[in-house]
C-alpha cells in the first residue's frame, strides 16, 4: 500500500492540470462549468484540441493514437479534465464505438473510422434502446434482412442522445429473428444518419432542452460491409460496449466541481444576516457530500489500482450507482442553496438573480436522467446482489 | 378528533374536481396552457370566481363565502392533483389573506371583493435577492409622501408578478417592514416575466418612486408571518395532490411497463418502493390536514405550519424523485406528465422556505417543552 503518487504521475498530474487549463479555450470551458449547453462547434473544437495533442482517446490501442497508460494515468487525465472543465470527449466516440471498432472492426474499418473516429471528424450516435426495449435491451425488435449486398433495416429507435448533430450511428439490429434466445440474431450496423430512410424526431427533455431523440428507419440500405463483427454475434459487442461506457460515468471530478462551486456560492448567499457557508446545517451537508465523494473517489482509486490485469474489479458497479447519485445530490445542493432564487429560472441577463441561482432546478431536473441512462442504478443493485453476492 | 370531510366539504371536493377535470382533462391541455402567457388559463380563472372558489376564505361582507381554512385546503388539494397553474393560493391565501389581516374596510371591500369576483389578481411581492424566506423586507423601502407613499427598490422572483392586478408590497419602513398596496398601472413600476421551471411565472418587478397606499401602518413582520404560515399549509396541500397524483402515475405504470418479458410490478424491488412512497404521502397528508386543523382551531399557526411544510418538503422530494427514476427515461421527458409532477413539487418546496429552513425553525424551539403534542397547547 501506498498512499502518495510517485514523484512521476505527481508530475503527470501537473501536467494534464496545466494543459487542461491553458489550451482548451477559456469560453468553453466556463460554458460547461455553468451547465450551459455547448453548440455542436464546441464540442468539435474542444475534442480537436485534445486529439492534436494526442489526449482524446488515450485509452484505445496504441497504433489508433492511444496512450499505453497505467489505469491510474487514465482515471488523473479524466478527473483533472472534468475539474478544468473541459468537454470530455464525447463518449459515443472515444468511449464506445472507437473501442469497438478497435477490437472488432476490420482492418479497412479500422483505416476507414478510426483516425474520424477520435477527431469528431464523424460524430457518432448510439442507437441501442428502443421504446419496449430500456434495461430489456436484448429484447430489441429493428431488423435487418440482407438484400444482395445489402442490409435493409427497418423499426425505431430512441433516446439517441445528440442524434441531431451526428453524422453517423451505431445500431443494434436483429439479423436472425427465429433465434432461439433473445440475445442470439443481433448484430451492429453502422450508417450514415442521412441515409435515405432515416428520420429523426427531437424528444423535448423536462428541463426545456433538446438532446435525445426518436429515430425512425424505413427500408434503410446499408452495405454489407458496414457489419462490425460476426453477424449475429452482436451481443457480446454491445456487453463490451456497456462495459466501457459504465466507466467514468462516475465523473467525481464534475462532482468535485460542483461542491467548489456550491462552497462560493454559499458564501455569497445570505440567511439570516450572514453567510449562508456559516449555517451549521448547510455545512454539514457540504461536509457529508464531501466526505462521500472522497469515499467514492478512493474506490475508484482502488479499483484502478487493482484492475491492471484488465479485468474490471467487482466494486466498479459501486460507482456508476454512487456516482450518480452523488452527482444528483450535488446539483440538489446547488437548487436548495439558491432556495427562492431558484425560482428565477428562466429569467433573462437583465435578472437580479445569479446566474448560477436561475440554472440550478432544471439542471437538477435535468440530472434525474444520470441513475436512468448507462444501466439504470436498479440494473446496477441487479448486478451487484446477482455477480458480487450470489444472490 | 375527526379527521373526514363533512358532507358539504365532501360536494365542494367533487365540485372543484369536476371543474379542474374539464379545464386540465389531460397533461397535454396543462402544457398548451403554461406554454402561453399569463401561463394560467384566464377561463377557468373565471369558473373558479363563478363557484365561489376566489373568495372563499373571506367574510361574506366583503363578498367572499366565509368558509375556513379546510375548505381551502380542499381546493388547494385538487389544483395539485391536475397541476391547475392558476395563482389560486398567491391571490387568495397569501395576498388576500394579507388584505384580510389588516387592511381597512374599504380596502378589503374593495380589493378582496374583486378577488372573489375574480376580476382582480393580486399577488405579494416578497422575495428580494439575497435573501432567503424571511418575513422582513431587507432592500425595498416605502418612504412616506405626504398622504401617500412611495416604494424603492427591486422585488424578484414574484409568483404572477406581472399578470397581476394589485400587488401587496412588503418594505422597509420606519420601525420595520411595512405593506404597501400598489396598482399594475402605477408609474414608476417596471416588470419583467419569465417562465419558471414549472411552467408558472414569476417578474421582476422594480419600483422607481412608485405610488403606494398603506395596508395596515407600523411593523407587519407578524401578519406577514401569519399569512405566509397559512400560504404553507395549503402549499402542502397542494404539494398532497401532486404527490397523489404522481403515485398514481407511477403504480399504473408499474402495472403496465413490460420489461424482461413481465410488468414491471413483477419486481418486488420497485413495488416496495412505490409502498415507501405511499407511506411518504400518507404521513405528509396526516399532518397537512392537521395543520389546516389547528388553524382552524385558533392554535399555533406558525409552528402547525413549520411541522407541515418540514413533513411535506421531505415527502415530495422523495415521491418527485422515485416517480421519475420507476419511470425509467420517459419521466424525463417534457411530454409525460410526470416530471412535471416533480417540478412543481420542488417549485412549492423552495416558495416559502423548504424542509431544512422549517426543521431549523423547529430546532430552534426543542429544548422549551417536554413532549410534542399535536392535540393539546399550543396547537389546540
Ligand atoms: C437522457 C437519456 C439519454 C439516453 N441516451 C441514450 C442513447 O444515446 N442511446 C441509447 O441507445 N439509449 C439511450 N438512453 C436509454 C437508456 O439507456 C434507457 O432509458 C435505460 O436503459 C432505461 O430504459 P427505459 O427508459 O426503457 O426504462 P425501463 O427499462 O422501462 O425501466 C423503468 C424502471 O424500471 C426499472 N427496472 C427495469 N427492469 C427492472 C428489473 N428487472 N428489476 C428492477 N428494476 C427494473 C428501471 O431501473 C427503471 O427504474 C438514454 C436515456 C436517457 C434518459
Amino acid at each position: 500500500m501506498r498512499l502518495q503518487l510517485s514523484p512521476e504521475l505527481e508530475a503527470f498530474r501537473e501536467e494534464m492540470r496545466t494543459f487542461f487549463t491553458t489550451q482548451v479555450p477559456q469560453e468553453i470551458r466556463d460554458q460547461v462549468a455553468s451547465h450551459r449547453e455547448l453548440t455542436k462547434e464546441q464540442y468539435v473544437e474542444a475534442m480537436r484540441v485534445l486529439n492534436a495533442a494526442g489526449l482524446a482517446v488515450p485509452h484505445w490501442p496504441v497504433e489508433w493514437g492511444g496512450k499505453d497508460w497505467t489505469p491510474l494515468q487514465h482515471h488523473i487525465w479524466r478527473e483533472e479534465m472534468q475539474l478544468a472543465g473541459v468537454p470530455e470527449p464525447l463518449p459515443f466516440n472515444a468511449s464506445m464505438i472507437g473501442p469497438v471498432i478497435a477490437t472488432f472492426g476490420t482492418q479497412e474499418q479500422k483505416e476507414r473510422f478510426l483516425p474520424k473516429t477520435a477527431n469528431l471528424d464523424i460524430w457518432w450516435c448510439q442507437g441501442f434502446s428502443e421504446p419496449d426495449a430500456g434495461s430489456d435491451l436484448a429484447s430489441l425488435r429493428t431488423t435487418a434482412v440482407r438484400d444482395g449486398d445489402d442490409w435493409v433495416v427497418n423499426g425505431q429507435k430512441t433516446w439517441t442522445t445528440l442524434g441531431q448533430h451526428a453524422d453517423w450511428i451505431f445500431c443494434l439490429v436483429r439479423t436472425d429473428p427465429t433465434a432461439e434466445k433473445k440475445q442470439r440474431g443481433i448484430s451492429m450496423l453502422v450508417f450514415p444518419m442521412d441515409s435515405p430512410g432515416v428520420t429523426l424526431r427531437p424528444i423535448e427533455l423536462l428541463d426545456g432542452t433538446y438532446e435525445v431523440n426518436e429515430v425512425f428507419f424505413e427500408d434503410v440500405r446499408v452495405p454489407a460491409e458496414n457489419l462490425i463483427g460476426t453477424e449475429n454475434d452482436g451481443w457480446t459487442i454491445a456487453k463490451f460496449l456497456l462495459g466501457n461506457e459504465r466507466v467514468g460515468i462516475a465523473r467525481i471530478g464534475s462532482t468535485k466541481k460542483m461542491l467548489a462551486q456550491a462552497k462560493e456560492h454559499a458564501r455569497e448567499m445570505r440567511s439570516n444576516g450572514r453567510p449562508l457557508i456559516e449555517d451549521p446545517r448547510t455545512a454539514a451537508r457540504i461536509a457529508e457530500l464531501e466526505n462521500e465523494l472522497v469515499a467514492l473517489e478512493l474506490t475508484a482509486l482502488r479499483v484502478v489500482a487493482n484492475s491492471a490485469d484488465g479485468k474490471p474489479h467487482p466494486a466498479s458497479s459501486v460507482l456508476k450507482l454512487r456516482g450518480s447519485e452523488l452527482q444528483q445530490a450535488a446539483t440538489e445542493l446547488l437548487v436548495d442553496l439558491a432556495g427562492p432564487l431558484s425560482l428565477a429560472s428562466f429569467a433573462g441577463d437583465g435578472s437580479e438573480v445569479p446566474a448560477w441561482a436561475r440554472a440550478a432546478t432544471p439542471h437538477y431536473l435535468n440530472y434525474r436522467k444520470v441513475s436512468i441512462y448507462g444501466g439504470s442504478n436498479e440494473v446496477q443493485r441487479t448486478i451487484i446482489a446477482g455477480s458480487i453476492l450470489g444472490l | 378528533m375527526n379527521f373526514d370531510y363533512d358532507s358539504e366539504q365532501n360536494d365542494l371536493r367533487e365540485a372543484v374536481r369536476g371543474l379542474l377535470a374539464r379545464a386540465y382533462a389531460d397533461s397535454e391541455q396543462r402544457r398548451s396552457v403554461v406554454a402561453t402567457d399569463p401561463g394560467f388559463d384566464e377561463k377557468t380563472w373565471s369558473r373558479l370566481a363563478e363557484m365561489g372558489l376566489l373568495g372563499l376564505p373571506f367574510a361574506e361582507d366583503h363578498g367572499g363565502m366565509g368558509a375556513g381554512p379546510v375548505e381551502v385546503a380542499i381546493v388547494a388539494e385538487e389544483i395539485g392533483r391536475v397541476l391547475a397553474p392558476e395563482p389560486f393560493i398567491e391571490t387568495v391565501v397569501l395576498a388576500g389573506g394579507l388584505v384580510a389581516a389588516v387592511g381597512t374596510d374599504e380596502q378589503k371591500a374593495e380589493i378582496l371583493g374583486g378577488i372573489s369576483e375574480g376580476t382582480t389578481i393580486a399577488v405579494f411581492a416578497h422575495a428580494e435577492p439575497g435573501t432567503r424566506w424571511s418575513p422582513a423586507a431587507e432592500a425595498v423601502t416605502a418612504t412616506q409622501d405626504g398622504d401617500g407613499w412611495t416604494l424603492t427598490g427591486v422585488k424578484e422572483p414574484v409568483p404572477s408578478g406581472a399578470r397581476a392586478d394589485v400587488l401587496v408590497v412588503s418594505a422597509v419602513v420606519d420601525g420595520g417592514t411595512g405593506l404597501l398596496v400598489v396598482r399594475g398601472d402605477a408609474q414608476g413600476l417596471t416588470r419583467t416575466s419569465y417562465r419558471t421551471h414549472d411552467g408558472t411565472r414569476a417578474a421582476q418587478v422594480r419600483f422607481e418612486g412608485t405610488p403606494a397606499v398603506a395596508l395596515g401602518s407600523g411593523d407587519q413582520t407578524a401578519a406577514i408571518e401569519r399569512a405566509q404560515a397559512e400560504a404553507r399549509i395549503a402549499y402542502s396541500h397542494e404539494a398532497i395532490g401532486a404527490m397523489d397524483t404522481a403515485l398514481r402515475t407511477t403504480a399504473e405504470y408499474l402495472r403496465t411497463r413490460k420489461q424482461f418479458g413481465v410488468t414491471l410490478n413483477k419486481f418486488q424491488a420497485l413495488t416496495f418502493r412505490a409502498a415507501d412512497m405511499y407511506v411518504s404521502l400518507e404521513l405528509a397528508r396526516s399532518t397537512a390536514l392537521w395543520a389546516s386543523m389547528v388553524q382552524d382551531a385558533g392554535g399555533d399557526v406558525v409552528s402547525a405550519a413549520d411541522r407541515a411544510r418540514l413533513q411535506t418538503s421531505r415527502a415530495g422530494r422523495h415521491i418527485g424523485k422515485e416517480a421519475i427514476q420507476l419511470h425509467g427515461g420517459i419521466g424525463v421527458t417534457a411530454e409525460y406528465s410526470v416530471g412535471h409532477y416533480t417540478s412543481r413539487l420542488t417549485a412549492i418546496d423552495h416558495l416559502l422556505g423548504d424542509g431544512d429552513w422549517a426543521a431549523d425553525r423547529l430546532a430552534a424551539d426543542v429544548a422549551s417543552y417536554p413532549t410534542v403534542d399535536p392535540l393539546g397547547a399550543p396547537y389546540a
